[in-house]
């Protein structure tokens, strides 16, 4: 919202600098985005940053104000007039102007009563009223159509107060005003952009603002007056009111006006509204919105009139729910099918208005008004939201009734805006106010001990100091022994009346008010509780560590994805492979291609390959990341998983260009698997034959851990492959779960002593059947050696010519070594013959020649 | 005829001179030292000399091998200088060539920006709770003193799922509630704890703005925990993470779960505080949100608030490091683009 300074200093008196003072409302919770100056320089304060404000400064001796005496015809120009100017000067000063709203003072002689408006003199730096863009100019002298001119009267454009350059600044006279007193006097002023969090629609108003301002910095809130002139018939008799739904309209008023003329507010009221960004239609519509503004609350002027017409005698103004299938035309032109969600303000014709968000069109004031009603009522917030939410509707009035307004405020503006109609355009109000307040909200007390207060803030307060912050924020406070009981001012709905919460709310207000710069800084003194360690989290990031390790990026995806995605994870005619679950369905999805939860990690990897494919042909990525598994269950599973993707050369193009490398493959990833599990010291797994569909069911494994499957890593299935095309360089890629991986690594594994006996090395190779697994020539070799047999390293895999068809040859580097004495060749070779005959036996191999 | 002796001597020193590199010397000394060589031949010979002779011989034969042994070290040691020097001289590479790519791999920033959140937390006594992201709506909202159409959910437009009782966390704060009940014994015990996670909310993607975004919150709760402790620890935690001379400024601010509540600035660590685009010329970086913990939330938790109090915080991992590395666009994050991740 914004709050013009000049507006703010009708109910308080501010000696601060408006730079001090945004930020003393910001520290205070009342934030200034923004200050937006008119005509005024900013002003440099000690220890405050501002970002710098490129606005035009008005010069005090060269833009003034001005009293425009008299306008005469140009003699050469019909679309120009000539404005003489009382500037102060011994003589008034001539300006050549095209500006319309002058051409009506033409020829007509000295202009009484006087009209104002502002002056800028030859060398005075404006706005360029023609630019489109914000562009400066000096004025200088020089001929108009035949006449010189050196100085001129200004729009608000010229000045930087609004876009307005239809005609010059015309102002009503006022008798303070001195001709050639510098303009920024009159008009200069500076605007704070408040934003309001939502505790703070108290607030939500210029005299919110003022109230907290007052508070700040400690002086007096002057009101304005609530009351007002009734010199026509008692108001009852001429109108009746009907509260249908007390709840959600806990208070409705009325107050009547006769005779009176509607037509455009003075330029005080005009410009204000302005100022805050609000259209000036005309007296009575201004008065109502300039209520909303000045008081935050809302009203709504009828044709009293038209309601009589309606009601066909005396009207009575009904506030209850939509009738099935009502309509309702609002003032923004709109047929509004009318929900459950709204209270109408109706009469017995019909509705009339959206209770608490906008008129109707039909009984709104228009120039032929004669007799205005004055509604000023109390809305439930929640049902004002609601209305907002069907209705799609967003009012000033409604922005305010929904995050609640105080019903004790109708009764003010009721009677301030009916006086302000009464002054702008005549006529006699009607005596007093139909007043019906099925519901006044309670009063709520709240007892705090000032012990509470230094407990909580960790600081002295004395009671004193306490008890005066409250009050200057206009609690009642009586103090008992060394509590403050405190009753909150009626124009607050935020003070709880549950003591523990009302106290924090008290509690809120002191250390607001006081300042959270002078609350110390202290260490906790509280008891610590028990330390612990969270394993999940140490092997979590162990994971990781050891996948950058290996040279992987870690890669952290959308959490979103949609069921037809993942289904091309799943080749043609085949069954999805795991995780099982049901999808959680996002109810309103940021797009169609995001409305579930992934149940895999896989289509990350694989969309971030394809994304990355562009720029990186050669990819290792890895993400640590939940899925969502339906249950059946109110809430989802969450299991963490390990997402792993290879693609593209092992090493990265060189220039040494003989060392240019082969693509990654499955014994890539298979060597990334294992290595993750020996940095976690597990060693009780097996890799078996693949059978997850997303991969080639010949090259691609299953990770069992304990008997169970906890992965499945491999080269991507060609058809799913193709679907995203990843087909060339082959993408290799597994998901594992993460659970299993942190159960089963040992934190506490026992390291082997190093022994200084020597070691034997030995080669073998064996020749066995082409399709019999590497895994368990190994599992044999390993078995025969026993302990001596320390380490099997295959080197060699062949086939080909020297050796029989449908066999293959492994070659095996043998290691044998006893931790305690030196082996002699009679024992190794014992051992070699023990590991050839297990591998004849039970492999059917030869040892190769 | 002349002395063998003298003359193998002779013959062996003349060909050392000539010997330059070590296989050549390798060479010489098989054939002078060898087990088969000339020296070797000599003493072969002593059996067949006359017994008188044998001695006199023998003791030429044995200084002529080692006069041949120090010759030869001699040698050796100058043929290696004199290929070390040699190597010194001209064995450069051109150094500007690039260098054989090695493969770095690397934590994705995010991870980066919370394993140090963690760090500091856990030096102050603080331990990651994990809680979940698909949560009840109660625990998101109502138990956090948001019930239905409290005006503060609209600052947060959420995602809800097909059960309109469950919806994607848009805070990391249900997990106080969580964290309250699992660890607080009834409200018996006291909590520190911080709460790392993925958070959501149904909004427009933007430079500025995303669906999915991490937070880290910050709970302790006990017997005498104060208001001017949350100033110390949070100032404390601004020290570590940005620099020992960081200013914090404490504003009052709103959340539905905390009471009073107040937005903490760090002075900007880009400008030093004199104002720069990045801190819109305020020298002011928002950092973190936090307050008491209100009375209700406590309440909910299983405490009873006129004895427990407590403070919570929330911070944005991601913000902090777009500050810290000048990152334009909050999309990089979730966008795996290897070109923005290879840079940390
Ligand atoms: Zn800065």
């Amino acid at each position: 919202m914004l709050v013009p300074i000049s507006w703010l200093k009708d109910y308080v008196d501010i000696d601060v600098p408006v730079e001090s003072l945004a930020e003393r409302l910001t520290v205070a919770g009342l934030e200034v985005a923004h200050i937006r100056y008119i005509g005024l320089p900013q002003q440099k304060v000690p220890g405050l940053q501002m970002p710098r404000s490129d606005h035009l400064v008005w010069d005090r001796d060269k833009i003034l104000l001005g009293r425009i005496v008299e306008v005469k015809a140009h003699p050469q120009a019909d679309r120009l007039v000539l404005a003489m100017v009382d500037y102060g000067g011994a003589e008034p000063e001539q300006c050549v102007t095209g500006a319309t709203n002058l051409f009506g003072y033409k020829d007509q002689g000295e202009i009484n009563p006087p009209i104002w408006s502002a002056f800028a003199m030859e060398g005075a730096t404006v706005w360029d009223g023609h630019s489109d863009k914000a562009k400066r100019m000096t004025l200088k002298g020089k001929e108009l159509r035949g006449i010189y001119n050196k100085s001129m009267v200004c729009s608000e454009k010229e000045l930087g107060i609004s876009d307005e350059h239809e005609g010059v600044i015309v102002m009503d006279h006022d008798d303070s005003y001195i001709a050639g007193a510098p303009l920024a006097d009159v008009l200069g002023d500076a605007l704070l952009d408040i934003e309001f969090t939502p505790n703070l629609a108290r607030c939500f108003s210029i005299i919110g603002v003022a109230r907290e301002v007052a508070a700040l910095l400690d002086v007096e809130l002057r009101y304005p007056s609530f009351n007002f002139l009734a010199e026509g018939e008692p108001i009852a008799g001429q109108v009746d009111i009907e509260i249908r739904e007390p709840e959600l309209n806990p208070r409705f008023t009325l107050t009547l006006l006769r005779d009176t003329q509607v037509k455009p507010s003075p330029f005080w009221l005009q410009h204000r509204l302005k100022l805050i960004g609000q259209r000036p239609r005309n007296n009575i519509v201004d008065v109502t919105n300039y209520l909303t503004f000045e008081l935050g609350q809302p009203m709504h002027a009828f044709d009293y009139d038209k309601l009589v017409e309606r009601a066909g005698g005396r009207p009575t103004i009904i506030t209850r729910l939509p009738e099935p299938g009502e309509q309702l035309e609002t003032l923004d032109d709109v047929l509004r099918d009318l929900g459950v969600e709204a209270i109408l303000v109706a009469d017995t014709a019909g509705a009339l208005s959206l209770g608490g968000v906008i008129g109707g069109g039909e009984t709104e004031i228009s120039e032929t008004t004669r007799n205005v009603l004055l509604e000023a009522a109390a809305w439930n917030n929640i049902g004002i939201r609601k209305t907002i939410k069907e209705q799609r509707v967003h009012t000033e009035a409604s922005t305010r009734f929904s995050r609640g307004v105080h019903p004790s405020q109708a009764i003010l503006g009721c009677g301030r805006g009916i006086e302000l109609m009464r002054q702008l355009g005549g006529g006699a109000v009607a005596t007093g106010v139909l007043d019906h307040y099925p519901r006044p909200p309670e009063t709520v007390t709240v007892n705090l001990p000032i012990e509470r207060v230094n407990r909580l803030l960790g600081m002295e307060v004395t009671l004193e100091a306490a008890a005066d912050v409250l009050r200057r924020l206009e609690f009642e406070v009586e103090l008992i022994g060394d509590v403050i009981r405190a009753t909150a001012p009626d124009h607050r709905l935020d003070i709880s009346s549950d003591e523990v919460v009302g106290q924090a709310d008290l509690l809120e207000e002191i250390a607001r008010v006081i300042g959270y710069d002078s609350i110390p800084n202290s260490i906790m003194a509280d008891e610590m509780p028990p330390q612990w360690e969270n394993t999940t989290v140490i092997i979590e990031e162990r994971i990781r560590d050891i996948l950058v390790g290996q040279g992987l990026y870690e890669v952290i995806s959308y959490r979103f994805t949609s069921r037809e995605s993942e289904a091309m994870l799943v080749p043609a005619g085949a069954r999805s492979s795991p995780p099982e679950g049901d999808y959680v369905q996002i109810a309103n999805p940021a797009a169609s291609e995001r409305d579930v939860l992934r149940k895999t990690l896989l289509i990350n990897m694989l969309e971030s390959a394809v994304n990355n494919a562009r720029y990186q042909p050669s990819q290792q990525l890895f993400e640590v990341g939940k899925v969502y598994l339906g249950r059946g269950d109110l809430l989802p599973e969450e299991p963490l998983h390990l997402g792993i993707l290879l693609t593209g050369s092992r090493d990265e193009p060189w220039w040494q260009g003989a060392e240019a490398s082969a693509d990654m493959d499955f014994y890539d990833l298979k060597g990334v698997v294992e290595s993750l599990l020996a940095g976690l010291h597990i060693d009780d797994y097996s890799i078996q034959r693949g059978s997850h569909s997303s991969f080639h069911p010949g090259r691609s494994a299953d990770l069992y851990i304990n008997r169970e499957r906890i992965g499945s890593f491999g080269e991507l299935h060609p058809e799913v492959a193709a679907r995203f095309k990843l087909t060339a360089p082959k993408v290799i890629c597994g998901e594992i779960q993460v659970a299993p991986l942190i159960q089963q690594h040992q934190r506490l594994h026992t390291i082997m002593p190093l022994h200084t006996t020597p070691a034997v090395l030995e080669d073998i190779a064996l020749v066995v059947n082409a399709d019999l697994a590497a895994g368990e020539v190994e599992a044999v070799i390993r078995q025969a050696g026993g302990r001596l047999l320390k380490d099997v390293r295959l080197f060699d895999v062949y086939t080909g010519d020297q050796i029989p068809p449908g066999k293959k040859s492994l070659a095996y580097a043998l290691t044998y070594q006893d931790d305690n004495r030196t082996l002699t060749d009679k024992n190794a070779t014992k051992i070699r013959r023990k590991i050839i005959g297990a591998a004849r036996h039970r492999l059917k191999a030869e040892l190769r020649a | 005829m002349s002395n063998p002796i003298e003359q193998i001597r002779g013959e062996a020193l003349q060909s050392l001179a000539s010997v330059t590199d070590s296989e050549t010397l390798a060479a010489w000394r098989g054939k002078f030292l060898g087990r088969r060589g000339a020296v070797g031949k000599l003493f072969g010979q002593i059996g067949s000399l006359p017994q008188a002779e044998r001695a006199a011989f023998g003791q030429q034969v044995n200084a002529l091998q080692a006069e041949l042994d120090a010759a030869f070290d001699a040698r050796e040691t100058l043929i290696q200088s004199q290929a070390m020097a040699r190597d010194l001289e001209e064995g450069d590479i051109d150094i500007s060539l690039p260098a054989r790519p090695r493969r770095r791999g690397g934590l994705h920033p995010s991870t980066r920006t919370h394993r140090e959140f963690q760090a500091i937390w856990a030096d102050m006594g603080f331990h990651v709770y994990q809680s979940r992201d698909v949560e009840e709506d109660e625990l998101n909202f109502s138990l956090l003193n948001l019930p239905p159409h409290h005006p503060a959910r609209d600052m947060q437009d959420t995602f809800y799922t097909a059960d309109s009782r469950v919806l994607l966390r848009t805070h990391t704060s249900p997990g106080q509630i969580r964290a309250m009940r699992e660890l607080g014994a009834g409200g018996s015990k006291p909590i520190r704890v911080i709460l790392p996670g993925m958070c959501y909310r149904q909004e427009q993607i933007t430079a500025r703005s995303e669906i999915q975004f991490t937070q880290v919150e910050g709970l302790a709760i006990g017997r005498n925990i104060r208001m001017s402790d949350l100033k110390g620890t949070i100032a404390e935690f601004a020290k570590r993470m940005y620099s020992p001379e960081a200013k914090v400024r404490f504003r009052a601010s709103y959340f539905p779960f905390t009471e009073p509540s107040m937005e903490v600035d760090v002075e900007c660590f880009l400008c030093g505080g004199e104002g720069c685009r990045v801190c819109k010329y305020t020298g002011w970086l928002e950092i973190a949100g936090s307050g008491m913990v209100h009375p209700t939330v406590l309440r909910n938790g299983g405490y009873d608030p006129s004895e427990w109090s407590g403070f919570a915080f929330g911070m944005g991992p991601e913000r902090i490091t777009m500050l810290k590395h000048g990152i334009q666009d909050i999309r990089y994050f979730w966008s795996n683009d290897l070109r923005f991740l290879q840079q940390f």
